[in-house]
């Protein structure tokens, strides 16, 4: 995995993630080190192992059910300046799930932003995205091809619930795949439950678990082994993407399926899949929502990550006359655990 | 368009077969019938022929779209589909809420060759424009070509066998052949009258599984008769009303293509149908397949390819006799009929040859003839139940074919590229390598199948973590997987690295137990086609 040091520089691409040597802090890095500024709850972000965590105080519930509840957690509000040894960190929101952040860093009047992961779009539940006027700016490229642009989520919460209607109006159940943390909850918040009654998979429940904490409630019923299998009926289940051919959908029939992800953008993802749908819906940006994004940081430097890096960086290069460097950080293949 | 486009949603979006008829009957029940015939043949893959070059439409959408051409290109490779990677890239607005007529588009799309450039541009640009990005896909799939829509053909005849309350055997017959949706009405295509059936149109041809059993199940060998398998390719031969045509199994009319066969209109009787293998041939024996690939290849037929490839159809059932349909007539009678046309005086004995049935005592002797096929110049043999009639479509029980062992070697991985279509964005099309006398890894095939779903999937993640290099859409990996790698033929190439051609290369298993060094070598293989190719 090639790993770029950029030399005196705020903020290096190193071997354990990204290193500011200033204030000896690492954002969202992937080996143990001593404090970790973490910008959202996802796996791939949130690893396990640091000694101290920062992050917004929604991610906080997030961490300790997933790292476990004696991590230690320092937390930081959106806007809210945090000082060490010169160096002003703050974190802004980033719009991609609950709790997600951006992390500014600013030293001497030099800033830089790093996105973690983001989206323009409102999805009615995480504060939506804020852009940062910057001098660097690091960005994820998940969807930084020009065939990811996504259909308006609105129109396709929409057709979530046709689908829904129309395989209860047939007696039929209808499962709904996205991952446990940030697209499940979305998904939950735009459901018609009049249409139906509402049934979680274990670790969606987990999830919703710990948000309740903090105050926010979604609908619908755990699955356990109690649960009685014939009053699921015309029902919407939300599962995570790892439920597709596990023993556990049998319990379910008759039912249809659906994936909610950006990669079913594509056809040839959703079928080699096997399911009977793919709803176009992501917590990333799409290809016009990374632009946008950019040209609002007003970033002359842009560090490509995460994705289709090579020819993001080159298009902003070229046609946009952006620095653009692309960066290969580890575990970043374009990989279909971001579903 | 919309409606055939909802109908394209609604066979894409389910994967079971009683749903995708349930849309097509639909749909039929509620179009016209110039709609229904026009979604009949772009369903069946009748559509009209290509008028513009993919270099152009890549060209128009990049720049419609606002992209340099190499984002186009890039995109392109992770959609895998160009229609699709069109109708991803173009703005996602369209212009106009108007519908357009099916029938009018495809019209308007075979007169597009007739067109220059610029019109040709403004009425594609024009459509893309109005279109919504489901419609752009659809009419980009229909300019592109390859519109394959995840419905195979039997499940249009099943549909259009409920819908019209018809045979689905006589519907196969009449969607047989290259049939023009504007000359045609459904009447025309599917009366019942006799004259429903037109000179050029061939029947559906019958295909066999491979056996899967001990051929002793098949029971007494002197029910069966036993042909060679030749390695050519499957054909009809048709004299109607004075009148030649040869279709390919993948209904092809490849008269032209054939000049050997053009007498035939003359020297055989009118109504007659034959069913064969058409294959180059020499010296009593068949040619490489590779010579009938070049020659098939080829856009003008020379004197000296003509020459170099002189083709036969080796003759091995007879369907049509005087002008009468002998399919359902035990395949005795038909093979009988068959020798009777053999024996005429006028017969072109010159490019017809009769399959010969071959003596067998009992099914041993068989499956050492098959063990040994390739030095008897062929795959393996067929197996036709003499009491069988002429079926439609891959049926199991009457037919049998019983290829030899593919010949194997082992590679080692060296090369991954991501895959088209329901493999786009994974790492599915590889390329093996080698040993050369030098110590150096020579890529000698390339396979795209042969993995299981959960092998690819955790093949791809290997690769993606073990790439030296990139190059454009290929990866280079670290030489450490071996693969054993299977394939039907072996001739030596010069436009090859390692100086071999593999013919049907796939992937057999993956031999987790082996090193990279225990891959065979370049010598290996030269040695394997002086056995082969005696």
């Amino acid at each position: 995995m090639g790993v770029f040091l950029f030399k005196k520089t705020m903020l290096k691409f190193t071997e354990r993630g990204i290193y500011c040597p200033i204030a000896d802090v690492y954002i969202d890095p992937w080996e143990p080190v001593e404090k970790a500024i973490v910008t959202h709850g996802h796996s791939d972000h949130a690893r396990w192992g640091m000694e101290r965590y920062l992050c917004h105080p929604h991610t906080a519930p997030i961490l300790r059910l997933r790292l476990g509840a004696d991590v230690t957690i320092q937390v930081l509000d959106y806007g809210e300046r945090l000082t060490i040894n010169g160096v002003h960190i703050s974190l802004h929101p980033a719009g991609h799930i609950i709790g997600s952040a951006q992390v500014r860093v600013e030293y001497k009047g030099e800033v830089w932003v790093v996105s973690g992961d983001y989206k323009l779009t409102d999805d009615g539940l995480s504060v939506p995205y804020e852009p940062v006027r910057c001098h660097h700016f690091v960005t994820e490229s998940t969807f930084g091809l020009p065939v990811y642009q996504f259909p308006d989520p609105r129109v396709v919460f929409q057709d979530i619930n046709t689908w829904w209607k129309h395989n209860a109006s047939e007696g039929v159940n209808s499962v709904l795949l996205g991952y446990a943390l940030g697209k499940s909850q979305t998904i939950l918040k735009h459901l018609d439950t009049t249409i139906g009654s509402v049934f979680l998979h274990g670790a969606v429940a987990n999830v919703n678990g710990a948000l309740n904490e903090i105050g926010y409630e979604f609908p619908g019923e755990r699955i356990t082994t109690d649960t009685d299998r014939k009053a699921i009926v015309g029902a919407i289940i939300v599962a995570p993407p790892s439920a597709l051919g596990s023993p556990w959908l049998k319990k379910l029939t008759p039912y249809r399926i659906a994936l909610c992800s950006g990669w079913m953008q594509l056809r040839g993802a959703r079928r080699r899949r096997g399911v009977d749908r793919g709803f176009v819906l992501s917590d990333h940006c799409d290809w016009r929502q990374l632009n946008d994004a950019i040209a609002a940081t007003g970033a002359h430097t842009i560090y490509v990550t995460h994705g289709y890096e090579g020819p993001f960086a080159r298009w902003l290069r070229e046609e946009k006359g952006l620095q653009a460097k692309e960066v290969h950080l580890q575990g970043s293949e374009t990989g279909e655990e971001d579903l | 368009m919309r409606r055939f486009t909802d109908l394209f949603a609604a066979i894409d979006r389910t994967t079971k077969t009683n749903e995708k008829i349930a849309a097509i009957v639909d749909y039929l029940a509620g179009g016209d019938d110039r709609s229904n015939l026009y979604a009949v043949a772009l369903l069946i893959g009748n559509r009209p022929k290509r008028p513009v070059t993919t270099g152009e439409l890549k060209a128009w959408a990049a720049e419609m779209a606002g992209i340099p051409d190499w984002l186009f290109e890039e995109s392109y490779h992770i959609v895998g589909d160009l229609a699709e990677a069109i109708a991803l890239v173009l703005p996602p607005d369209p212009l106009s809420g108007s519908d357009y007529q099916l029938s009018d588009i495809i019209d308007e799309l075979s007169l597009l060759p007739r067109k220059n450039d610029e019109q040709k541009k403004e009425i594609i640009t024009g459509y893309w424009r109005h279109l919504d990005k489901d419609e752009r896909f659809i009419l980009t799939k229909l300019i592109t070509g390859n519109f394959r829509i995840g419905v195979s053909r039997q499940l249009v005849i099943k549909a259009l066998s409920n819908h019209l309350g018809m045979d689905e055997a006589a519907v196969a017959h009449r969607l047989m052949g290259k049939w023009i949706p504007a000359m045609e009405t459904m009447a025309s295509l599917f009366s019942e009258s006799a004259s429903g059936i037109r000179d050029f149109q061939p029947y559906p041809f019958y295909l066999a599984y491979q056996l899967d059993a001990p051929a002793e199940t098949l029971g007494n060998i002197g029910d069966w008769y036993i042909e060679k398998k030749l390695d050519g390719i499957r054909g009809q031969i048709i004299v109607r009303n004075n009148q030649l045509f040869v279709w390919s199994r993948g209904e092809d009319l490849l008269t032209d293509k054939f000049p050997e066969f053009t007498r035939l209109s003359q020297s055989l009787p009118d109504g007659t149908v034959i069913d064969g293998e058409i294959i180059p041939w020499q010296g009593g024996r068949p040619l490489s397949f590779q010579v009938m690939q070049t020659r098939i290849g080829r856009k003008n037929l020379s004197q000296k390819s003509l020459r170099e490839a002189p083709l036969v159809m080796v003759c091995y059932d007879l369907l049509e006799w005087k002008g009468e349909d002998i399919r359902d007539m035990p395949m005795r009678y038909r093979r009988n009929l068959l020798e009777t046309l053999f024996s005429s005086p006028t017969f072109a004995h010159d490019v017809l040859l009769l399959s010969k049935i071959m003596p067998f005592n009992n099914w041993a002797e068989v499956a050492v003839f098959r063990q040994h096929a390739r030095d008897f110049h062929c795959e393996g043999v067929m197996l036709k139940r003499r009491d069988s009639a002429y079926g439609n479509g891959r049926r199991r029980g009457n037919w049998w074919k019983w290829k030899t062992d593919p010949l194997t070697a082992d590679g080692v991985l060296i090369y991954a590229q991501s895959g088209h279509g329901r493999r786009a964005n994974l790492y599915t099309d590889y390329t093996f390598a080698v040993w050369d006398e030098t110590g150096t890894l020579v890529p000698f095939a390339k396979a795209y199948s042969g993995l299981t779903d959960k092998e690819i999937v955790e093949l791809d993640s290997w690769i993606k973590r073990n790439t030296t290099e990139r190059f454009g859409p290929v990866r280079s990996v670290t030489p450490y997987h071996v693969f054993e790698i299977a394939f039907e033929g072996i001739q030596q190439s010069s436009r090859h690295k390692s100086g071999v051609a593999l013919r049907f290369p796939r992937i057999l298993r993956w031999r987790r137990d082996k090193t990279p060094e225990s891959a065979n070598t370049k010598a290996d293989l030269l040695q394997l086609i002086a056995a082969v190719n005696g």
